[in-house]
């Protein structure tokens, strides 16, 4: 972590609270980066408004290895650090899998890849549809983008300006294909910033980019996977 | 007004009118009947194109927002090919929808079997909270879509061009014809091949337009020992709740409807309606040879 913000330094001994988690852990600690600077300097969502309407919104879409998020959701206070000690146990709120109606602060529950981009288009038009200035965060993998239900998503938000729509794309190549010409590239009729997924100044420039009339993408990279 | 699809468009657009909570999604199919409501309400009428993902997974988005979601479009593309999102971007988001189709079963026999769905309720059935209501005439679906859209729940209306002559009580299980021997259950626009296909039989015929959840205290009351379930879509579909329903009863059950068998034919929904032995002649064969 390269951080000069106070609270991150506690993140790696909540990620060592959620035990258990072995299969999915590479894929969980590329999103840590992303994750605290969205909390910590990007949304406007906190404990208290969780249900508030005008809140932000992030979407985790690619919900497999959330270990990251629960440690970041566990430091803002969205969970209490226990539930971070029972990681998926038969009483745990806190699954492999996150369930929006388990845990607070979880907007979708996801884990089967390609859902989170098409929620998001529909919450980012429910938003303005209400006259809300709320922003709709949405975090993929590379590798997640394989699914075609994101490209039915990409294309419509980028068709029609759909301005307060930000993805995210944790780039750590491991797509089995590839994306040959970038991740970026993918997404026609968006602005686009591309950026070392672990220099948390250049995440926080790179998230709040967008210029209203478009939707957003940021593709952050980290270490490949393989 | 023509048919359910035509009343379903005009209810539709005076619910997007009345209710700022109203949302349409679509994805191209039955986008030029809502160009009006599309000007008036751009932010509300969204037709994603030839969409059907995104099409529930923005419904499940706008729901999770507050809005009240009707989503429409061909019975197989809204629900066989986005069964997926059905069950996670509207259930396991513990979100609500009302989802409208056209094209029931075999309305588009011209089509191929590309167009069909005969298996959408059976689909819905593996589910958690689903009510489908199957109106068997154009004059039930303005209160069945304007009660759907009032509430928060997940919701089903199958549309057909196969009507009935006369509406009937779309809810509950409503006694059309009395008699003794059996009860024989007609789902939606199945009712009147049924009234043809028993008249001069001693069975009483009950109607309704809403199997799911299916009115099994009526059921319990109006069945003796048999039951004939005929229903507009792949047999047996509600074969199960009959036989909960009845579960500390001997009884016999008869189940028609549509036959899981791909005929690869074109022809006419009337011609599939006799290959599949869901006419008058077809069923009264099936119902006189079984009692």
């Amino acid at each position: 972590m390269t951080t000069t913000t106070t609270g991150a330094e506690r993140l790696p001994a909540l990620l060592r609270r959620l035990t258990g988690d072995e299969k999915h852990s590479p894929s969980a600690y590329s999103t840590l980066d992303v994750l605290w600077v969205l909390y910590d300097r990007v949304l406007r969502v906190t404990p208290a408004t969780v249900d508030a309407p005008d809140r932000d919104r992030f979407l985790l879409s690619k919900g497999h290895g959330p270990a990251a998020y629960y440690a970041v959701l566990a430091a803002k206070g969205f969970v209490p650090e226990a539930w971070l000690d029972d990681l998926a146990g038969p009483d745990s709120r806190l699954g492999h899998h996150p369930d929006r109606t388990l845990v607070p602060g979880v907007e979708i529950g996801s884990g089967s890849l390609g859902h989170g981009l098409g929620l998001a288009v529909g919450t980012a038009l429910g938003l303005r549809a209400q006259g809300e200035q709320a922003r709709v965060y949405v975090l993929t993998g590379d590798a997640e983008l394989d699914e075609g239900a994101n490209h039915e998503a990409v294309a419509y938000a980028g068709a029609t300006g759909l301005g307060n729509l930000t993805a995210v794309v944790v780039d750590n190549a491991s797509a089995t294909h590839g994306w040959p010409g970038g991740v970026a590239a993918r997404f026609h009729g968006w602005s686009s910033a591309v950026v070392d997924g672990r220099d948390h100044d250049a995440l926080a420039a790179a998230l709040t980019g967008h210029d209203g009339r478009r939707p957003h993408v940021v593709v952050a990279r980290v270490e490949p996977k393989w | 007004m023509t048919g359910m699809r035509e009343a379903f468009v005009d209810t539709a657009s005076g619910l997007l009118a009345g209710d700022p909570r109203t949302a349409l999604v679509l994805a191209d199919i039955s986008a030029d009947a809502f160009l009006p409501a599309q000007r008036r309400h751009p932010e509300r009428v969204l037709n994603v194109g030839i969409r059907e993902q995104l099409m529930v997974g923005v419904a499940g988005g706008l729901a999770l927002t507050g809005m009240r979601p009707i989503v429409h479009s061909y019975a197989p593309f809204v629900i066989d090919r986005a069964y997926e999102q059905i069950k996670l971007d509207l259930g396991h988001q513990d979100a609500g929808a009302v989802l409208v189709s056209i094209g029931a079963s075999y309305d588009a026999a011209s089509a191929g079997y590309t167009h069909m769905s005969p298996g959408d309720v059976a689909l819905l059935d593996t589910l958690d909270g689903w009510t489908v209501h199957v109106p068997g005439h154009r004059d039930e679906v303005a209160g069945l879509l304007r009660a759907a859209a009032a509430g928060d729940d997940r919701v089903y209306i199958r549309l057909s061009t196969l009507e009935n002559r006369a509406a009937h009580a779309p809810r509950g299980l409503t006694v059309v014809r009395g008699g003794g021997r059996a009860l024989v259950v007609a789902v939606g626009p199945m009712l009147d091949p049924v009234l043809a296909a028993t008249a001069g039989l001693d069975v009483t015929v009950a109607y309704t337009a809403t199997p799911r959840p299916l009115d099994t205290a009526a059921l319990r009351a109006l069945a003796g020992t048999d039951v004939v379930l005929v229903e507009p879509y792949l047999a047996g579909t509600s074969s199960r709740l009959v036989a909960e329903a009845l579960a500390d009863r001997p009884h016999r059950l008869l189940a028609l409807g549509v036959g899981r068998a791909e005929l690869r034919r074109y022809g006419s929904p009337k011609d599939h309606a006799r290959w599949h032995g869901l006419d008058a002649a077809g069923l009264r064969a099936s119902i006189s040879g079984w009692l």
